[in-house]
């Protein structure tokens, strides 16, 4: 067990909690009512696993991730006002329009970059692990995946080769149980969190990912790990998400079972973090309600920042191929 | 100056960038035991002074599993956290095992990002083809990677400018792949000892000429020299130019030669189509066409894979003998006797059917 974090900590867990909840509702919106262009994943239902997670590492700490991906960055302290003049294409986003929801980045906060193509980060948040291993900076590096890319063959290469090095990474397997319509048991052989063993290595399996503090204790379990030079350690979480693949996405089929997923509804993590946070009396009901007010009002501002920014000029299209203009403007 | 074989000059850049700079590493599979003699020293001097395992220890050299998909994408991750890793592959057709790693991750990630990264990273790898490896050991895949907008690619063709183009592979934050002839391997010239660093984008004149340009890429620069040198003989004054670099690629250069000769021959031992001689030949129908007093010839493999049998292979690369054979085409001098079965491929596919 790591140490049990501090009152302004749990508080703190709630309000990135609300704000990945009200920032992805807000974008849903956004898409239906095509203010963003192209589509976004939500990970609404899956706050506690990404904030557990983030909030188990350390600022300068670097983590990757995939699709579903405004969570990480937000769950990570990065502010929101980028973040959704990303999501329009304007001037200002943390990429200056030219990731979009699917590439998400804030170098700011360690936020190397969400990956479109399923698991191919986890080779990267390795190669940060690699880098902090050789400069002996004491960083730690937090892949973020799904159960879909439990099954991509570069997870296995990376466990190897964290395996042999003992290189300070964690291998965080969102498992919300579906990769968009197929249920991760169907195509998965065994338990994802098992597979750690065939590697020599770590792995842990949080059941109760709908709990934030559950999350954050083993995660900080394997960061702590990772920092002492004592290895990988591959996390498997157990989540659900509770909209659809990704926003506007109409099947015309049900794939989850109805029970399954009332179940799963009743498990919102913000719920029941905000009732364990009254239980324990680290805050009112007023402050708990005043924490909802404040994120609801950072998220108009970030939209309002968006509203105000200039879409880029065409130009800008052009620059940032290179560090230098020479290969990008030949010919 | 001193006498270096091209591995020996690829060896002595890779340990002047490692004792530049303690950010440079060494990943791949067999560098520790300097399987293919880039990391360690040469003859007395590996005696003297260790190799490269010795010397830097296993923090920086770091040898892998085969697992070629992670070792690019984490040299990538290592890149934009504050590494300079130097990726040696060993062969070229490995590469395609990490093609999501350049195309998504190593080739997008500065750009998809805003510029928040910078991918100083350099992969080496080792062409084996004329050398009967068969089919998965002998590609020339370049041209793949040119077709990569956020990679650089680098063929150098000599001893000196291996030496120099590595230095420079390994300065540059954008990443780099370097594609080494094993025929090359073995050439030895006189390379400075101290440091140099050779621009990428510029090319080199390796024979000066006036009646026509030859292009040239890796091996096919020695090819083509030595079919200048023939040819010098009969008053045929051929200029010969090495691009050094595909992405930039030296334009410039390139039109300076063929507005002189007014023809233009490329030589480029990777596959026929879409393969870095249709480029530069689009390039220049593009934009020096009117200084072309004859159709561009291209000298290339054929769309064909490799076979073993030295019978076989022998004919597939531009040779010193079908690079003269296209030379005296574009001068409309009589071709000799295409006994040579590469200029025979190449005026099969130009006959009618």
């Amino acid at each position: 067990m790591s140490n049990p974090p501090e009152d302004a900590t749990l508080l703190e867990m709630q309000r990135r909690m609300l704000r990945i909840r009200r920032f992805d509702e807000r974008a849903s919106k956004m898409v239906k009512r095509g203010q963003i262009p192209g589509t976004v994943h939500t990970s609404i239902g899956q706050e506690a696993q990404v904030v557990g997670s983030c909030m188990a590492l350390d600022v300068h700490d670097y983590m990757t991730g995939n699709h579903r991906s405004h969570g990480h960055p937000i769950g990570k302290g990065a502010p929101l006002g980028p973040l959704m003049a990303e999501l329009v294409g304007k001037a200002t986003g943390v990429c200056k329009g030219k990731g979009g929801s699917l590439h998400l980045a804030d170098f700011a906060v360690g936020s190397l970059g969400e990956s479109g193509i399923v698991g191919s980060s986890i080779p990267i948040a390795t190669g940060a692990a690699l880098s902090a291993k050789v400069l002996g900076n004491g960083r730690v590096a937090l892949a973020f995946f799904g159960d879909g890319a439990a099954n991509q063959g570069c997870l296995y290469e990376a466990m190897n080769m964290a395996g042999i090095w003992g290189l300070p990474v964690v291998f965080l397997c969102e498992n919300n149980q579906y990769a968009l319509s197929t249920p991760a048991h169907t195509v998965t052989s065994g338990v994802i969190a098992d597979r750690a063993a065939g590697f020599g290595i770590a792995g842990v399996r949080v059941e109760n990912g709908q709990d934030v503090l559950a999350v954050h204790d083993a995660v900080s379990t394997a960061v702590g790990r990772a920092r002492r030079g004592e290895g990988p350690t591959l996390v498997e979480v157990v989540t659900y998400r509770f909209n659809e693949h990704s926003e506007g996405l109409r099947l015309g089929v049900d794939y989850r079972d109805a029970e399954e997923k009332k179940r799963w509804l009743e498990l919102d993590p913000i719920v029941l973090f905000r009732a364990e946070l009254s239980r324990r009396g680290v805050a009112t009901d007023d402050e708990l309600d005043a924490l909802e007010q404040e994120v609801l009002a950072e998220v108009d501002e970030a939209v309002r920042f968006t509203d105000e920014s200039p879409f880029p000029d065409p130009s800008v299209a052009f620059e940032d191929l290179y560090t230098d203009t020479l290969a990008g403007a030949q010919r | 100056m001193t006498v270096m074989s091209y591995l020996g000059a690829i060896g002595a850049a890779q340990r002047e960038a490692m004792d530049a700079d303690e950010r440079v590493v060494i990943i791949g599979e067999d560098v520790e035991a300097n399987v293919y003699g880039t990391t360690g020293g040469s003859g007395k001097s590996r005696a003297a002074e260790g190799d490269f395992l010795q010397r830097y220890g296993r923090n920086r050299i770091r040898n892998t599993p085969i697992s070629e998909e992670v070792i690019v994408g984490a040299a990538a991750g290592a890149a934009m956290t504050g590494l300079r890793p130097i990726v040696d592959l060993s062969y070229s057709s490995f590469l395609y095992m990490a093609m999501d790693q350049f195309v998504n991750q190593v080739a997008k990630n500065r750009y998809m990002f805003g510029g928040q990264a910078s991918m100083p990273v350099v992969f080496r790898s080792a062409m084996f083809y004329g050398l009967n490896t068969g089919a998965h050991h002998s590609d020339r895949p370049y041209p793949m990677f040119m077709n990569v907008p956020g990679l650089k690619v680098a063929v150098p063709a000599s001893p000196a400018d291996a030496k120099g183009l590595l230095r420079t592979a390994v300065d540059s934050d954008d990443p780099v792949l370097t594609f080494e002839a094993c025929l090359l391997w073995g050439m030895k010239e006189e390379v400075p000892e101290e440091e140099y660093r050779i621009p990428f984008g510029v090319g080199r004149t390796v024979r000066e000429g006036d009646d026509v340009t030859v292009v040239a890429i890796s091996n096919a620069v020695v090819e083509a020299a030595a079919a200048a040198d023939k040819l010098q003989a009969e008053g045929i004054s051929v200029e010969v130019f090495d691009p050094r670099t595909l992405v930039p690629l030296d334009v410039e250069g390139i039109f300076a030669s063929v507005r002189r000769t007014g023809r233009l021959v490329i030589a480029d031992p990777a596959h026929r189509t879409c393969g870095a001689a249709s480029e530069i030949a689009a390039i220049v129908a593009e934009h020096a066409f009117d200084s072309l007093t004859r159709p561009i010839v291209r000298v290339t493999t054929p769309d064909m894979q490799i076979p073993f049998s030295p019978a076989l292979e022998k004919q597939m690369y531009p040779n010193r003998s079908s690079i003269e054979a296209a030379v005296r085409r574009v001068l409309d001098l009589p071709e000799p006797d295409l006994a040579d079965s590469m200029a025979r491929t190449e005026s099969a596919r130009l006959a009618p059917r």
